[in-house]
């Protein structure tokens, strides 16, 4: 149960005082926020590309069947997973380690 | 009305397609003859579930087993996700849309799945680290509870109700069109099936059942695209060509002369009359795409692994499986009207696809396949189903036990024996109620109810979730009612806009202009939650933001989590 907060442990005291957690706290928060804003520009300029300009988008690409429409589609799927990826990959990694280096010892 | 009242048909209806384009929701259903292999397969599929929801039963004793299932990997959650997000109509809808019509199937799928990265870079870990059963817990987490869990859970019930609503109707005609079953039969079927793997099973029996039907549907949907491609000689261009000259053919034949005929032809290759209006795609898109990360039958599924780490490998795997099988359903899309179109067995006539509109791929798995394989993703479209209601149901049932009874009613104190039989009352009602609104909506115009569900996901619970994470400022006050006025004016718009103004209660005009609200609603909410928590000045307020730091604390590194295990 989320119980209020009234009792903070020995633990969170010290790593709020930990300007580690801060600057951990900000890098996270700063590339998510960036991830995000790609995510929203990109899609919202694939669908704009659709609404303002068909015929650009029937366009074949390389003379064969395959039109633009297609390979920025197929863009679009690939792209968020890769987004999704490029996170996961960041934060299991650089930042949890970042973040059980600040849960296991104290600051010097 | 068709089966095409699922998630993507409504989105069809929804942005103003309803009439004569979008011929892959129109049209009569067609009741098929009983289909015995189907009904074979889909009983093997029952009786694995059955079997898994007994097991689960044996093992789901206390609430958090109820609630969590007692634990699994984050690449079973990924699977159970893509199992609880994927519905029949993505399966069906999309590729007979794009059978018809080409291109425009594709745009629907990559807005279901651009919500994803949302989900996994604002809320998913934070979700995980503060929270125990329900998005509520985290929702409400330095707030007074009463408030922000009602307004939770009178969100989840809505959110929870029209997305059942359209599966149900959906699932009815769809089993009448597949197997051959009476209406009532099909909805009582799966109504019943539900209730019995929440009920007896909880979380862990809902977990595999999505799980298994997300192998099935991918397996299946691969099967098919292997399949098509040999046909093709492995060669996605020669696949586009040859779909191409189909509608250039069939073009012809219905007279066109040779130029508008290969201009009609080279028309699938591009977008067509989906996107009209740039401002209703764009907010149709936002609605899918933030309604994503505030969907409580998906929020759920975050608690059912142990950490943030965990959560968010959930996450990219949901996004691979969902991602692939996108794109699989654009290569059956076209398959269909390469290995379908000319063949009297699955065309009339005049070009329509045999037994309903939403038949591409069922066809195309009797062409490629044969009666065996069609039974086998009947079977696939009938578990589709089910794994996606038995999610909403087990959401719904957390809301009222979790949320109203034992956080409201109980204060934070109910005795978990009687906490876990009133979510299973809960559990009955809902599947008796959702057989009966079934029953009541069967000949109604549900087409909306999914993309509003969406609508509300996004202007009520994601605001609250993401202002509450992370705005120091956000207070009781301003979650509650930010949230209810979100909410409220998501649903407002809705019914002022076309697709309910016009499309059900038949006025000439739509007062509001757009298919959806949410590029309004969603920053109404808030601007609505920012506006009330700085004006808030009364002394719960102080006790709101001063539990921030703490809060926050606790969001990134996970200290105290709740892990999702048998206690």
């Amino acid at each position: 149960m989320a119980t209020p907060p009234h009792s903070r442990s020995a633990l969170e005291a010290r790593i709020a005082a930990d300007p580690r957690y801060v600057a951990l706290v900000r890098d996270r928060q700063r590339f998510s926020w960036i991830l995000t804003a790609i995510t929203v520009i990109v899609y919202s300029s694939f669908i704009s590309l659709i609404a303002f300009d068909k015929p650009l988008m029937a366009q074949p690409v390389g003379g064969g069947t395959i039109s633009l429409a297609v390979v920025l589609g197929a863009a679009m799927l690939v792209g968020t997973v890769a987004i999704c990826a490029v996170y996961v990959w960041r934060a299991n990694g650089s930042y949890d380690a970042r973040l059980a280096e600040l849960l296991a010892e104290p600051r010097a | 009305m068709t089966p095409s009242l699922f998630r993507c048909a409504g989105l069809l209806a929804l942005l103003g397609w309803a009439t004569g384009a979008n011929a892959a929701i129109a049209g009569a259903v067609a009741r098929q003859p009983t289909n015995w292999t189907a009904i074979l397969m889909f009983g093997g599929f029952v009786a694995i579930t059955l079997w898994i929801t007994g097991a689960a039963a044996r093992r789901t004793r206390t609430v958090s087993d109820f609630y969590t299932g007692g634990g699994i990997t984050g690449f079973q959650n990924g699977l159970a996700m893509a199992g609880d997000y994927c519905s029949a109509a993505s399966f069906l809808g999309i590729t007979s849309q794009i059978f018809n019509d080409g291109y425009d199937g594709l745009i629907y799928a990559i807005g279901f799945l651009v919500g994803w990265p949302i989900v996994l870079f604002l809320v998913a870990e934070k979700l995980r680290n503060l929270g125990r059963f329900t998005f509520a817990d985290v929702a409400s987490y330095r707030f007074m509870q009463g408030p922000v869990r009602s307004f939770s859970a009178v969100s989840t019930l809505l959110v929870v109700s029209f997305y059942l609503i359209a599966q149900m109707v959906g699932a009815g005609q769809l089993i009448q069109l597949l197997f051959g079953l009476p209406y009532l039969i099909a909805i009582i079927v799966v109504g019943g099936l539900m209730m019995v793997y929440v009920l007896f099973g909880g979380m862990r029996a809902t977990s595999w059942v999505q799980i298994i039907k997300a192998v099935m549907l991918l397996c299946g949907a691969t099967f098919l695209v292997l399949g098509v491609m040999s046909s093709v000689g492995f060669s996605l261009e020669a696949l586009f060509a040859k779909a191409v000259a189909v509608k250039t053919r069939l073009a012809l034949e219905s007279g066109l002369s040779p130029a508008d005929a290969a201009a009609k032809g080279r028309a699938i290759m591009g977008p067509g009359g989906f996107i009209k209006d740039p401002i209703s795609a764009l907010s149709f898109g936002f609605a899918l795409m933030l309604g994503t990360a505030g969907l409580p039958h998906i929020l759920m599924r975050f608690f059912t692994v142990p950490d943030a780490r965990e959560a968010r490998k959930s996450i990219l795997w949901a996004t691979v499986w969902i991602g692939y099988f996108y794109a699989l359903t654009f290569i059956l899309g076209f398959g269909a009207i390469v290995m379908i179109s000319f063949n009297p067995d699955y065309v009339d006539a005049a070009g329509a696809l045999r037994g309903g509109n939403n038949m591409a791929v069922m066809h195309l798995a009797h062409a490629i396949g044969g009666n065996l394989f069609l039974g086998f993703i009947s079977a696939v479209a009938f578990a589709t189903i089910l794994a996606v209601v038995a999610g909403l149901t087990l959401s719904a049932a957390s809301a009222i036990s979790h949320d109203v009874y034992a956080s409201v009613i109980r204060k934070g104190d109910a005795d978990p024996v009687k906490e876990l039989r009133v979510s299973r009352i809960t559990t009955i009602l809902l599947g008796i109620a959702a057989i009966i609104l079934g029953v009541v909506f069967q000949k109604q115009n549900v087409a909306f109810m999914v993309s509003l569900a969406f609508a509300l996901a996004a202007s009520g619970n994601f605001p609250v979730l993401v202002m509450s994470l992370l705005w120091k400022g956000c207070t009781t006050k301003g979650a509650a009612w930010g949230g209810a006025i979100g909410l409220l004016s998501a649903f407002v718009l809705t019914v002022l806009s076309p697709v309910i103004w016009v499309a059900v209660f038949h006025f000439e005009s739509a007062i509001f202009p757009y298919s959806s609200p949410a590029l309004f609603s969603v920053p109404a909410a808030f601007l609505a939650i920012w506006l009330i928590s700085t004006l808030d000045r009364s002394p719960r307020s102080a006790i709101d933001r001063a539990a921030y730091p703490e809060q926050r604390l606790r969001s990134e590194t996970g200290i105290g989590v709740h892990a999702a295990a048998d206690h």
